[in-house]
């Protein structure tokens, strides 16, 4: 299971709406959704494949259904990073609608909705994520690049000034 | 104030002609109109399709009066590029685990329902709801 060969030919399409701060995640899997369902729901396989790589997942608790709430730590290179959130809306093999709010920024929280269109034995996920800016979105998107966010809008700070002076 | 400029990077890529444009620019400095002429389209159009890739900050355009060719600011395509590929590539790792993941699920449920050894696969739906791995 350490092959990075992918077992489906499909690929992750990642964008982002330009007017509010969203990513959106849609990818599709040679499965029904019920399978995928209870790999999202299941703690026993959530953990075979939602964490990264490099870290342990460990569970703290995981009760995904509607009022539920969750919690969990990656655990790696002498850290420990604890998430926690709830999950609001939970409609077997359709619709997971959760917050999520890493505690390393405790009062940051994102919106998070994952459905599952039943292609016919197959599946299209599309998972939403909805913070709070767009500077939000964007380290969302750029943690663990060894250039950060800050660097990229000094660069593009810089590009404007340059503009403007011109 | 460059705070929703991963935004205005991901709109303005997100149209093929300027994808396109950025590809040419990225071999050489090019005027609108060198730009425009393998397009069906007006020199207008395509000067809004700059515009748009110059307020996201991939794009510049000197001042040399009259050319003002433009010219493809590859430090922040790159990072740009850079960040929304590697987001890109840790949710695909994700979801290559679980592609993994769910292939085991269904050999599960193929080999419970075939149980008696029948030789034919008898592609039954699988009855997968039944909470097999609760064994603790």
């Amino acid at each position: 299971m350490s092959t990075t060969t992918p077992t489906s030919g499909h690929r992750t399409e990642v964008t982002s709406d330009p007017d509010v701060p969203l990513v959106r995640i849609v990818r599709e899997f040679d499965a029904p959704p019920l399978l995928v369902f209870r790999a999202h729901v299941e703690p026993e396989l959530v953990t075979q494949w939602l964490g990264p790589r490099k870290y342990e997942m460990r569970l703290d608790h995981w009760d995904c259904r509607t009022g539920g709430s969750y919690r969990f730590l990656h655990v790696g290179d002498g850290q420990e990073h604890g998430f926690h959130g709830c999950f609001h809306e939970v409609r077997p093999n359709e619709l997971i609608v959760q917050t999520f709010t890493y505690e390393g920024v405790p009062d940051g929280v994102a919106l998070e909705r994952l459905t599952l269109d039943d292609l016919g034995g197959r599946t299209r996920l599309t998972a939403t994520s909805l913070v709070e800016s767009f500077e939000a979105r964007d380290a969302v998107i750029s943690s663990g690049m060894e250039e950060g966010l800050a660097e990229a809008y000094e660069r593009l700070d810089e590009l404007l000034l340059r503009d403007t002076a011109a | 104030m460059a705070a929703d400029a991963l935004s205005r990077v991901f709109s303005a890529l997100a149209d093929p002609t300027r994808r396109d444009i950025v590809a040419r620019l990225a071999g050489g400095d090019a005027t609108v109109n060198e730009l425009a002429e393998p397009y069906d389209v007006t020199v207008q159009a395509v000067s809004k399709h700059l515009r748009v890739l110059e307020d996201a900050g991939l794009v510049t355009r000197s001042r040399d009066a009259q050319r003002r060719p433009a010219h493809l600011e590859a430090d922040v395509f790159d990072l740009m590029t850079k960040w929304i590929e590697r987001y890109r590539r840790q949710a695909e790792e994700r979801y290559q685990r679980l592609d993994a993941l769910l292939e085991t699920l269904a050999d599960d449920a193929q080999a419970r329902t075939t149980e008696p050894t029948t030789t034919e696969p008898t592609t039954t739906e699988p009855t997968a709801t039944e909470p097999t791995t609760t064994e603790e």
